[in-house]
């Protein structure tokens, strides 16, 4: 079964993210880029399929020249091949854009299955998946905890409020992971040894038919403006026996902070 | 770590940009099993005194054991990745780095470098897949810096050895499968594979150590133990045969050295920033500044040392002394940055809740083996001056 696994290159989750001078962007300065965490999701349970099938796994990204090492990550991992759609613009446009390129590479790969995290951590958009279903007109799961493949078949289950929701579809199929999907695996250091004699095939926009104006930042949506959440004040510590500081906990979540 | 921000290394000169892809990776991979595996229990471990023996397989599958070694299942990286593992295995626990120093530079490396090819098709899978331990006997009781005066004996009867002595303070040994024990025989110094269970040879752990408390450290005894000729490495001829080993793990050392005094800066500098006495952080007094300075400097330094050592024995123009002379560094910073961090942490300091307590015992065990801060001395005095100073 081959399966492409869409990764996606962020600053890493840890990182202190200061707004740039230009109030646009994010100052790059010391940052550690990272794949984004959901990919690790998608990554490890396409690992599994193939491990249990047998087959191909994939990885693509849309993004920047330096996102070849967070696909370098993913062949370390034990993904067999790479495929990088190289453009700067990528990190600045849309998710329609991104998810353009990765139609256009799934068009030329035809994978039996497609894997995303919900989200890149950082833009949180979780547009990427859905509209990359729509665009190559196949089923399409979000945010899934549990995935089960049959003949031709995939059921996947997903969190809503309150409930568990069970889909069923027919395969090929785009399904976006969740956590607690899986525990994803370390790199081995032989396989990153084996990561560098890896294909990676780095390939331009135009080279895959794309249009270049749907690149430009801003091709859907324009970025206005960047700011940081407001600092947050000081926590209260509550004194006391354990059991009068329990109740005075239950007491501010439901009076001050209306959360209970 | 104790508050909580990740940690991402100290990194004050773009060392980073000196390393190639690949060994970043090798270093972060790492970096992000200490985090996740070995920090959560190590402190339970260092109380009660064991050797978190469950680390052993996953450290076998991410490649950590016998990493620099070609063949035999292993991952055969260059010698700065390797150096990268341990900075980073350190930065969790000295125990667990002198875990895969034991295994690799001591115990797969002579096998890869001496032993026979049945030795080590036998061996080197088993080692370097964890499910087989080794131990490196070179220690007595009666010497330690001078491992030229042993007096265990390894005396041929037919096509038999029988060996016999004690050696002590020996990492791993209650624990290993297979003891590389080094002799005395007619034809000077030699290497022999003493197997667990073989009649005659025994452990006893050394208790009561207040260093390294996460790993074993053994006396082994040897009494009359019978071995075929086949357990000999025929390679291994002459003292300088386990000397080479010991230039193999004291280069890992000095770079786990580094990883130990990155845990307790990281550890210091983020308490020093949130404690607050006289109404201001600590880290905002000039004295903890300077302390800070020190920890970052020195630690920079030694980064630059340990790379260039490393890119020197990739070349295969590394000598023992600057190994040497970077082991007693690392050592040298290490110490000083635990006890930097372990003044600045106040109270805090001595309680296993942070780490630096952990630490700062353990580098005195580090500082010790594998050629106290004395002996690299005076190997270094030697090369620089021509005369020699041990005796
Ligand atoms: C936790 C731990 C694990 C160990 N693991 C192993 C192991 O796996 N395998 C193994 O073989 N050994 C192991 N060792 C032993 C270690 O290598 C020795 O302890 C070390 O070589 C020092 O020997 P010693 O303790 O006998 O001290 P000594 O050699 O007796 O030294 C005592 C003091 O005298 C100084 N001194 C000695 N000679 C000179 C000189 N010529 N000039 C100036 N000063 C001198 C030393 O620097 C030291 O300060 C381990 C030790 C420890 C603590």
């Amino acid at each position: 079964m081959k399966i492409l696994v869409g990764i996606k290159h962020v600053p890493d989750t840890e990182a202190r993210i200061k707004v740039a001078s230009d109030g646009l962007r994010v100052d790059e300065t010391g940052i550690k880029w990272i794949v984004s965490p959901f990919d690790e999701y998608a990554l490890e349970e396409a690992l599994r399929i193939r491990e249990a099938r047998g087959g191909e796994v994939v990885v693509v990204a849309a993004g920047r020249p330096e996102a070849q090492a967070s696909l370098r990550q993913g062949l370390a991992m034990g993904a067999d091949r790479a495929v990088l759609v190289e453009e700067e613009a990528y990190d600045r446009a849309d998710g329609l854009a991104r998810a353009r390129a990765l139609a256009a590479v799934a068009k030329a790969e035809s994978p039996e299955l497609i894997l995303l995290g919900k989200y890149g951590v950082g833009a949180d958009e979780g547009q990427t998946g859905p509209m990359l279903g729509e665009l190559l007109d196949l089923p399409h799961a979000a945010a899934v905890t549990s995935l089960a493949l049959g003949e031709g078949t995939f059921k996947a289950r997903r969190e809503i409020e309150g409930a568990t929701e069970v889909l069923e579809g027919s395969l090929p199929a785009v399904v976006t992971c969740e956590k607690g999907l899986n525990e994803p695996r370390y790199a081995s250091l032989k396989g990153i040894m084996a990561a560098k004699k890896k294909p990676l095939d780095v390939r331009k926009p135009e080279d895959l038919g794309l249009d270049p104006k749907d690149l430009r930042e801003g091709s859907r949506v324009v970025w206005e403006a960047l700011e940081s959440p407001p600092p947050r004040g000081a926590g209260k510590v509550l004194k006391g026996e354990a059991a009068d500081a329990a109740r005075d906990l239950a007491r501010l979540l439901r009076e001050e902070a209306k959360v209970i | 770590m104790g508050l909580g921000d990740a940690f991402s290394g100290v990194d004050l000169v773009e060392v980073e940009g000196l390393l190639t892809e690949e060994e970043r990776m090798v270093r972060d991979t790492v970096r992000e099993f200490v985090t996740g595996e070995v920090l959560p229990g190590i402190e339970r471990h260092f109380r009660e005194g064991t050797f978190p023996l469950h680390l052993v397989r996953p450290m076998a599958d991410l490649g950590m054991l016998g990493a620099n070694l070609e063949g035999y299942g292993c991952a055969g990286l260059g010698n700065v990745a390797y150096g990268l593992i341990n900075q980073e295995i350190e930065r969790g626990d000295s125990g667990l780095r002198s875990f895969v120093s034991v295994q690799s530079s001591l115990v797969m490396y002579p096998i890869h470098a001496y032993g026979s090819e049945e030795q080590k098709d036998r061996w080197l899978p088993a080692l370097r897949a964890g499910e087989a331990i080794g131990c490196f006997g070179l220690t007595e009781p009666d010497h330690g810096s001078d491992p030229g005066g042993m007096e265990t004996r390894a005396v041929r009867r037919g096509d038999r050895w029988i060996l016999n002595g004690a050696k002590a303070w020996i990492t791993n040994g209650s624990i290993a499968d297979v003891a590389v024990v080094w002799a005395r025989t007619d034809e000077g110094v030699r290497g022999f594979l003493v197997e667990r269970g073989t009649p005659g040879f025994t452990t006893r752990n050394h208790e009561g150590k207040f260093s390294l408390r996460a790993s074993v450290t053994s006396e082994l005894a040897l009494q009359d133990v019978e071995l075929p000729a086949s357990a000999m490495l025929p390679g291994a001829a002459g003292l300088r045969a386990p000397l080479s080993c010991l230039t193999q793990a004291r280069y890992g050392i000095a770079w786990g050295t580094i990883g130990l005094a990155m845990a307790v800066f990281d550890e210091a500098l983020g308490y020093a920033k949130t404690r607050t006495q006289f109404g201001r952080p600590i880290a905002s007094f000039q004295l903890q500044q300077r302390k800070l300075t020190w920890m970052a400097t020195e630690i920079t330094k030694s980064q630059l040392l340990n790379l260039q050592v490393g890119r020197l024995k990739d070349a295969g123009k590394a000598t023992y002394v600057q190994v040497s002379m970077a082991k007693m560094n690392g050592c040298r910073v290490a110490r000083e940055c635990a006890r930097f961090a372990r003044e600045m942490l106040g109270a805090n300091g001595i309680s296993d809740e942070y780490q630096t307590g952990r630490h700062f015992c353990n580098v005195e065990a580090v500082l010790t083996y594998e050629g106290t801060d004395d002996i690299h001395t005076l190997i270094v005095g030697e090369s620089l001056t021509g005369l020699p100073a041990f005796s």
